[in-house]
């Protein structure tokens, strides 16, 4: 059984004389105890508000309704108290945000900040407190913990910071890890750190890792399955390999496709995808991604595409995917349950994104990694 | 931190310089000169002539300015023209009463204020929110010795709760030793005339807080609605830490950055003198005391208040400063 299951999970905010808005509209997805699922899409799409939803952290505002499940452990998240919630968060599932600056309590010292966690969750006090402090900031790589137990988060750099807010998520051992967009803030170099980091941390102790990004390059180097949300809705659901190498809804094509290629001629220009986020069509008229389609059949419109799920685990809700590369036409007409109107939809596909390409920046250095990055069968034996 | 007090104590030195400069032009430019000060409209030729050669002011000017900053550095401001007594030992008597109105006064306010603040941010949009928001309007709006008439009407004239006026009741006798009543009554344990003290700073306490109260209550709820929609909150409740400890630790201490830069300012206000409340309840403060000197035009009184509520301002600037470093590590001072 999965260590979490998002079950048809929406979220809507009302707010009086506006209009309601649908942030998240049916997202399901699982994550397996010491797997790395990734949370993929542009700004805007429902992936922020979706772990936030399970954590239980949305802004209590009058109009926010949280329907569906997201079963953690044989228990539902969202049919919890405040207090169970309370014991759950920090100590079974952790969370690490975007800006490590605006993340941390400036007028708390650092240590305060990771013991807090260890009081509340492990009962531990004084001296054996900060004791386990240490060897938590030391463990995610900060030098000299025991002086910067002291310091306050202005005096740490940007990827300090990061390192501190993962000290702080891994403290209790949690057994899933909520990452949401953790290198977003940084720059090039420490993202890169602070990715291995994570890698180490979830390899080494069997955590489940959680996802959530716009940057296929850290999914290429982290993940092992990915959904791909567009306005609110998983539109593709793959492992790593398959979805880089043949992404089939439109849209996955279109994120690798923007993505910059280090092997692409000088000058030659970027794909980003036509439109906006906002140029959305509602799900239940159709798909929602249908006005930036460049494969738009007229099945797209109408009703929303149903989710398909294909022969290798996969899934994607698309009327007309991309196509397979190597399958026969007859081949691929089977796969789909739609098919291709003709020539003119698959030509449409964006060149540079060609089904088959992966990005450059995007490739993924090491060997397909089983679930979990290694440590997930000793830990089930 | 010592080094930053004393540096900030020094620089009370050219604060004060610069204001005796100030209040030396102002003396001289006084209408009709210090004699007419002295003696009215009514003083002949000759007299003023005197008073003149008394007073020094026929000598160079810069010789009358050393001799009145000789005789600042002694704390000697002169004698007041109105009680004949010195300025000194006036304002030794009275302001104590003063500062005593001031604590109780910030203590209600605060004490009320940041707590309802807090509870206002927290049930925004609801009933509570609404009255403490209304009612801080009114705190606002409301003159204070419109407030001071009615409380003593109510509490004291008619439900004899409270007394109507005085700081102590004279009967009782008590020791004087700092001339803060309470203080005095705690020290020498006379038990009952520290009760009676703090009995007579109720009503006039309630009276001046009515003002700063309902600033504190809005400037706290404020900020703690800024506070609670910040990240670092988000990442406490994370952590699965409890309501307590999110709401001590990581929104009220934060919160409190802009609510103690406003009590500071709050103090210094009600330092320099609670008039009307005062003369409301006939309380010997300074206040009243110099109002009065206002109407008399006792110069020397009003010189002297000027200088003290220069040394005020500069100390209360400076606790707030000091009261700012321990709460944001980010202006900890060196």
């Amino acid at each position: 059984m999965a260590l979490l299951e998002v079950d048809d999970l929406s979220v809507t905010f009302a707010r009086r004389g506006q209009r309601t808005v649908r942030a998240v509209d049916g997202v399901s997805f699982s994550v397996d105890a010491g797997e790395v699922v990734g949370l993929v899409g542009e700004s805007g799409c429902g992936k922020s508000v979706t772990s936030l939803a399970i954590m239980g952290l949305l802004p209590k505002q009058p109009g926010l309704r949280v329907g569906g499940k997201a079963v953690f452990d044989g228990t539902d998240l969202l049919q919890l108290d405040d207090r169970s919630r309370r014991d759950i968060r920090g100590r079974d599932i952790a969370m690490i945000f975007q800006d490590p600056l605006s993340s941390l309590n400036p007028v708390v010292p650092i240590g305060v900040q990771v013991t807090e966690v260890l009081t509340r969750h492990r009962g531990m006090k004084g001296e054996a407190a900060t004791k386990e402090a240490a060897q938590l900031l030391d463990r995610v790589g900060i030098p000299d913990p025991r002086r910067r137990l002291k310091e306050y988060p202005h005096q740490l750099s940007g990827g300090m910071r990061q390192r501190a807010l993962i000290a702080m998520a891994v403290a209790c051992q949690p057994r899933l890890l909520i990452a949401d967009e953790p290198t977003t803030a940084l720059d090039v170099t420490i993202q890169a750190q602070i990715l291995e980091l994570l890698k180490e941390l979830v390899r080494d102790s069997g955590t489940a890792l959680m996802m959530i990004t716009h940057d296929l390059g850290v999914v290429a180097g982290l993940c092992d399955t990915v959904n791909v949300l567009y306005a609110g809705r998983v539109v593709e659901t793959a492992r790593r390999r398959p979805l880089f190498r043949e992404p089939r809804h439109p849209y996955t094509v279109g994120l690798l496709g923007s993505v910059p290629r280090l092997d692409s001629g000088r000058g030659e220009r970027l794909n980003p995808i036509p439109g906006s986020v906002r140029d959305v069509l509602p799900w239940p008229e159709g798909c929602a991604f249908a006005p930036r389609c460049t494969r738009r059949v007229d099945e797209c419109v109408g009703e929303p595409p149903q989710l398909v799920l294909a022969h290798d685990g996969r899934s994607y809700r698309c009327v007309n995917p991309a196509p397979v590369p190597g399958a026969t036409q007859a081949e691929a007409e089977d796969l789909y349950r739609a098919t291709p109107t003709g020539d003119d939809a698959v030509a449409a596909v964006p060149t540079a994104a060609e089904p088959g390409s992966v990005p450059a920046q995007a490739v993924p250095t090491d060997p397909p990694a089983p679930p979990g990055l290694g440590s997930r069968e000793e830990e089930s034996s | 931190m010592f080094r930053f007090i004393v540096r900030r104590l020094l620089q009370l030195i050219p604060t004060l310089f610069g204001l005796s400069v100030l209040l030396f032009i102002w003396l001289h430019r006084l209408p009709g000169g210090p004699e007419t000060a002295i003696l009215g409209e009514r003083g002949t030729p000759e007299m003023r002539a005197q008073i003149r050669r008394n007073l020094g002011l026929d000598e160079p000017i810069l010789v009358q300015y050393a001799r009145f900053l000789r005789r600042m550095i002694k704390l000697d401001l002169g004698t007041s023209t109105s009680t004949k007594r010195a300025v000194t030992t006036e304002f030794v008597e009275r302001f104590p009463g003063t500062v005593e109105l001031t604590i109780m006064a910030m203590v209600l306010a605060i004490g009320i204020g940041i707590p309802l603040g807090y509870l206002a941010a927290r049930r925004r949009g609801r009933l509570l929110d609404h009255a403490s928001v209304g009612g801080s309007l009114i705190g606002i709006c409301i003159p204070v010795f419109f407030l001071a008439y009615v409380l003593k009407a109510i509490f004291s004239e008619h439900f004899h709760w409270f007394p109507s006026s005085g700081r102590q009741d004279p009967t009782i006798g008590a020791t004087r030793v700092t001339n803060f009543f309470l203080l005095d009554g705690l020290m020498t344990r006379e038990w009952d005339a520290a009760a009676d003290a703090l009995w007579h700073l109720v009503l006039p306490g309630i009276a001046l807080a009515s003002i700063p109260l309902a600033i504190i209550v809005r400037i706290t709820r404020a900020s703690v609605l800024e506070v609670l929609g910040e990240d670092f909150v988000r990442t406490a409740e994370a952590k699965g830490l409890t309501e307590n400890t999110v709401r001590r630790r990581h929104v009220l201490r934060n919160a409190m950055l802009p609510v103690a830069t406003s009590i500071g300012l709050l103090t210094g206000g009600l330092l320099s003198g609670a008039v009307l409340t005062e003369t409301v309840f006939a309380f010997s403060g300074i206040g009243a005391f110099v109002a009065e000197a206002i109407g008399q035009r006792d110069y020397p009184v009003l010189m002297g208040f000027i200088m003290i509520i220069a040394v005020v301002y500069v100390l209360v600037n400076l606790i707030v400063d000091l009261s700012y470093s321990v709460i944001d590590p980010r202006v900890r001072v060196r």
